[in-house]
């Protein structure tokens, strides 16, 4: 599984674009935002933890296709699943080496842009923290749209369909977690189901995208 | 006799095409009675006439969730145990249910305006309704892009599974997120009924009304997609051969 | 000791059978070629047999984890130099020999080269030679020479023979003589007849 994980790795390093499209097209939303909202702090301030979490949202939309698509079209799928590791672990260590691919270099930026959006500096903690908690649950579910439309041709639009609405709860939950962080309110029950979910996520999902893996590969 | 050997869909085709009729007989005169009985009832002393869209508010909400929950009992059928006729009834079933849920929504906006002064608001009963919305129109999607029908029963099967938590989440999601206007549910068990006899009754009916509709719908529907799959396999063999 | 046992299988594709009552075993150091026309399964009866596709019915017997299944597609990684790309197999199967792989299929020179600058039989090489790295004992090879010279198909041929001398054992769909000394198995007469089944393989036979 670490093999696997490496070599996810090293070829997102290699084929470029791995770690910094992601943070480009996060920087580019969080730059445009103002030019939407006009740049007033009364303006932005309200809305900067709903920019960011989206803006999270979607640059780890943008990568999602990848995750099983290369090694379906090179075999590497078949060949996977016929090795001994079983698919419902190469599946968590694909969503892994996303997260750390997009998730990551994400969250580590991220206080800089909430900068760009007049976010509170006390409500940086909570900004880290609620990323850190919900992106690895947006990079699973993510592994299981692209594991059930793998073989399709015109895939791309439909995963973002399908797994949108499967962010609701996390961004939800996300974003009210800024909210009182920068507010000074109870950050623990937005905490705790954000966790949760997560953890609910991590758990469960890799055996719904090993089982879509499968019917995709007969 | 078992319930499963209606899962063979010559017995299938034959079975609901003798009791179709009656369905949709059924399903007219219980909706048709209903709507024609509510818009008769007195006018509400709070909400005056606008009350009376109730009567199509309120089943279409209804049927909406039963609908999903049709669909994810259906689907685990034919990931259990493999029965053609339960996936091709879950694939007829969404469309028929986004509708429902359609209605639901535009009903409620109609009804929203008067009462509450705005067409929309970002209540959460409302906006699990939208996602409900989003998770059907998914559901539609997969259903359609996927070619081969063995897998896209397969995989829209497991979709349904995930996405009935992900409603489920959503909505208690969406509750943390916003309290609403909404009023609460307009039936209870509860002993201290909040709707007087003039509108439940009447109300009760058209429930019945879109139940019957709706299965009158499906029937029509998975007697079609059933067809439509024999002509395909029947092609397929001739392609073969 | 058998390797491989197939008891009445019948396989599908697109939810229509393709071959039924198929019956073979295939004891350690033994190979078993399969024939037939175009069409008739093949593909699907290998794909079956290694697990990536269910059967629609029969019984298909072997140990636990023996099969290394290579297909049209080599699972190569351009952006990965050779031997990275094996390694990386080496430590999905748990430890094989690169070195010995590398020098079976002649790739020993090309070693550092990334993947993405192999002629199209160089890159077949390569996923032949990972054959070697999984250390499974039954290779099940889908039309294993295309692209291939004939130097390279000799050099195959050599490294199969070497398999099954070690106790290996090989079920190889190929038009291609090798040379082996192997049974053949062609597929023709099992072609699966439009009868109702009792069983269907998908909705194509559910409701024809």
């Amino acid at each position: 599984m670490i093999a696997l994980l490496r070599r996810d790795l090293a070829l997102a390093v290699r084929a470029g674009g791995g770690f910094g499209l992601g943070v480009a097209f996060f920087l580019i939303l969080c730059a445009l935002v103002p030019f939407g909202v006009g740049p007033d702090t009364a303006a932005l301030q309200p809305i900067a933890a709903g920019i960011l979490w989206l803006g999270a949202l979607l640059a780890c939309l943008l990568s999602l296709d990848r995750i099983f698509a290369l090694d379906h079209e090179d075999g590497s799928l078949d060949l996977l699943a016929t090795s001994p590791l079983p698919l419902e672990g190469a599946v968590a260590v694909k969503a892994m080496a996303h997260w750390i691919t997009t998730g990551l270099p994400l969250i580590v930026v991220a206080p800089l842009f909430g900068i760009l959006l007049h976010l509170p500096p006390a409500a940086i903690p909570a900004l880290l923290g609620s990323l850190l908690l919900g992106t690895p649950a947006l990079s699973m579910l993510g592994a299981f749209g692209a594991a059930v439309t793998v073989g399709l041709r015109r895939g791309g639009l439909l995963l973002s369909l399908l797994v949108l609405p499967l962010y609701i709860p996390t961004l939800i939950f996300g974003t009210e977690m800024i909210r009182r962080g920068q507010e000074g309110g109870d950050m623990g029950p937005p905490l705790l189901f954000l966790a949760g979910i997560t953890a609910g996520v991590l758990a469960v999902i890799p055996f719904a995208a090993a089982a879509a893996l499968r019917v995709n590969l007969r | 006799m078992s319930i499963w050997e209606y899962a063979n869909p010559v017995k299938f085709m034959r079975t609901s095409g003798a009791i179709l009729p009656w369905v949709v007989a059924g399903a007219a005169v219980c909706t048709l009675t209903g709507l024609v009985w509510g818009f008769l009832t007195p006018d509400d002393f709070r909400q005056g006439s606008t009350v009376k869209i109730v009567f199509l508010h309120v089943p279409a909400a209804m049927m909406a969730i039963n609908i999903w929950v049709m669909m994810l009992v259906a689907s685990l059928i034919w990931l259990i145990r493999r029965h053609h006729v339960s996936a091709l009834a879950a694939k007829a079933a969404a469309p028929i249910g986004a509708v429902m849920t359609l209605i639901g929504l535009i009903t409620g906006a109609v009804w929203g305006q008067p009462m509450w002064g705005t067409w929309w608001e970002w209540d959460p009963r409302l906006t699990s309704f939208l996602i409900l919305f989003l998770f059907y129109i998914g559901y539609i999607a997969l259903w359609s892009a996927v070619e081969d029908p063995d897998s896209a029963a397969d995989l829209t099967g497991v979709l349904c599974l995930v996405g009935s938590v992900f409603a489920l989440l959503s909505r208690y999601a969406v509750f943390f997120w916003n309290q609403g206007l909404h009023q609460g549910a307009s039936l209870s068990v509860q002993p201290g009924e909040r709707m007087s006899a003039v509108y439940r009754y009447p109300l009760y009916l058209t429930m019945l009304g879109f139940g019957l509709l709706f299965l009158a719908l499906l029937l029509i529907r998975t007697r079609t997609e059933i067809r439509r799959r024999r002509l395909a396999a029947l092609q397929a063999r001739e392609m073969r051969a | 000791m058998s390797l491989l046992a197939v008891h009445d299988l019948a396989v599908a594709r697109g939810g229509l059978r393709t071959v039924e009552g198929v019956s073979f075993t295939i004891d350690a150091g033994q190979a078993l070629i399969l024939r037939g026309p175009n069409g008739i399964g093949k593909t699907t009866l290998l794909r079956t047999v290694a697990g990536l596709q269910p059967a629609v019915t029969g019984r298909i017997e072997m140990p636990e984890d023996a099969v290394a299944y290579a297909a049209h597609a080599d699972g190569l990684k351009g952006a990965l130099t050779v031997s990275e790309n094996l390694g990386f197999w080496e430590k999905v199967f748990g430890g094989g020999d690169i070195d010995r792989a590398l020098s079976a299929m002649d790739l020993t020179p090309l070693a550092d080269r990334p993947a993405a600058a192999l002629s199209a039989g160089q890159k077949r090489r390569l996923g032949l030679a990972r054959l070697v790295v999984s250390r499974r004992p039954l290779w099940i090879l889908d039309e294993p020479t295309v692209s291939l010279d004939a130097a390279s198909v000799l050099r195959f041929a050599d490294m199969v023979r070497e398999h099954l001398a070690q106790g290996g054992a090989a079920l190889i769909a190929t038009h291609i003589d090798l040379g082996l000394d192997a049974q053949v198995l062609d597929l023709t007469p099992f072609r699966a007849k439009p009868a109702p089944a009792t069983r269907p393989a998908g909705f194509n036979e559910a409701f024809a």
